[in-house]
């Protein structure tokens, strides 16, 4: 098979290694502050529920 | 197109697939400057307003309003490509840069607004989410797409996309919609068209290449002059409202009827100073001016009402 596509440039790459992490941290960022909201909303309450 | 095509294309050509942005053009994207005074507002509607809230979720109403904002931002600059290529203002955007396409920022754009709106409902009350998608809506569909290019009223009606950050923060902490939040809403809605046209009157080569109705464009800087004298006599009286109806002091009270008359001098002069470089001048210092006034009053505001919590709570 033939590797003859659109090949990225080094610059390239690197913009995209740049996007990569900016949605990966964005993500982290989502998870974390989900989780405080919720603490925050439900405070204590968050582990008073039944099994 | 077939795939041998597309294979076949150069790596220049590959800008047009995308994927050539890096994050600072999709900072970019967000209009930073606009979203600071965005924030700024909101941040005042949301201190200012009674009542409290947890300072967590408080900080999770100011970032959905941020990104909520930026988000319209995006949406504006993907449906405003083709005239933004061709303002000196506006030609170094992300989109006529060649740095984003036009179907990348929408997807950025509509994928932040929807998770602005629904992450701000959840953590905060509906009535502030539905705002923000009002306000997301009201930018991008009713300027950005319907007035903008038909009307010379364009940034009259469509000031009110900009009025409502305010009207947010306070509706996140009471649940409401009041007539000291509208108060502040109609301070930036008064504020916008004279802020606008003065911009208008020193940069009306662009807005006539990007074929534009703006007013200077439309019924000439002579008309122009006079909307922006009647909007800056209307928003005096307004800026000094919070006082007369009790939510501000006395004393920023005076200081907003100071920095009023203020913002009115400087409209005179532009009203009478017409001609050559010192008319240009004029409107370049009005423009400058409404920066500084919008910034004090909410500064003012906000100082105001912090002061009264801490007299009230005996802290001074």
């Amino acid at each position: 098979m033939s590797d003859d596509g659109i090949r990225p440039t080094e610059e390239q790459k690197r913009r995209q290694r740049g996007r990569s992490v900016a949605i990966g941290l964005a993500l982290a960022g989502l998870v974390l502050l989900f989780y405080v909201i919720t603490l925050v909303k439900m405070g204590p309450g968050v582990f008073d529920r039944s099994l | 197109m077939s795939l041998a095509d597309i294979q076949d294309r150069s790596l220049d050509d590959a800008t047009a697939f995308g994927g050539q942005g890096d994050v600072g053009d999709y900072l970019a994207l967000l209009k930073p400057r606009v979203m600071s005074l965005v924030i700024f507002t909101a941040l005042v509607g949301l201190l200012i307003a009674p009542g409290s809230i947890h300072p967590v979720l408080g900080a999770v109403a100011i970032l959905c309003i941020a990104v909520g904002a930026g988000a319209s931002g995006a949406l504006n600059m993907w449906y405003d490509a083709d005239i933004d290529a061709v303002m000196s203002r506006t030609v170094k955007r992300p989109i006529p840069a060649g740095k984003v396409t036009r179907e990348e920022a929408l997807a950025f754009g509509l994928t932040l607004s929807a998770f602005s709106v629904v992450v701000l409902g959840l953590a905060v009350n509906w009535l502030a989410a539905g705002l923000l998608a009002f306000t997301i809506f009201f930018y991008a569909v009713v300027y950005t797409m319907w007035l903008k290019r038909s009307t010379p009223q364009n940034i009259v009606i469509g000031g009110a996309a900009g009025a409502f950050p305010p009207m947010i923060g306070w509706a996140a902490v009471t649940g409401t919609v009041t007539l000291e939040s509208t108060v502040l809403f109609l301070i930036i809605f008064m504020w916008t068209p004279p802020h606008f046209w003065a911009l208008a009157l020193f940069k009306r080569g662009d807005y006539e290449a990007a074929r534009i109705p703006m007013l200077p464009v439309v019924a000439g800087e002579d008309a122009t002059r006079t909307q922006i004298l009647v909007y800056s006599v209307l928003l005096a009286p307004i800026g000094v409202a919070p006082a007369l109806l009790g939510f501000a002091s006395a004393g920023y009270g005076v200081a907003a009827a100071v920095l009023g008359a203020a913002f009115v001098w400087y409209a005179l002069r532009v009203y009478t100073v017409r001609e050559g470089e010192p008319a240009r001048k004029a409107a370049v210092r009005l423009f400058t001016f409404s920066l500084v006034y919008l910034f004090l009053v909410f500064a003012l505001l906000l100082g105001d009402s912090l002061f009264g919590r801490l007299v009230a709570g005996g802290w001074l």
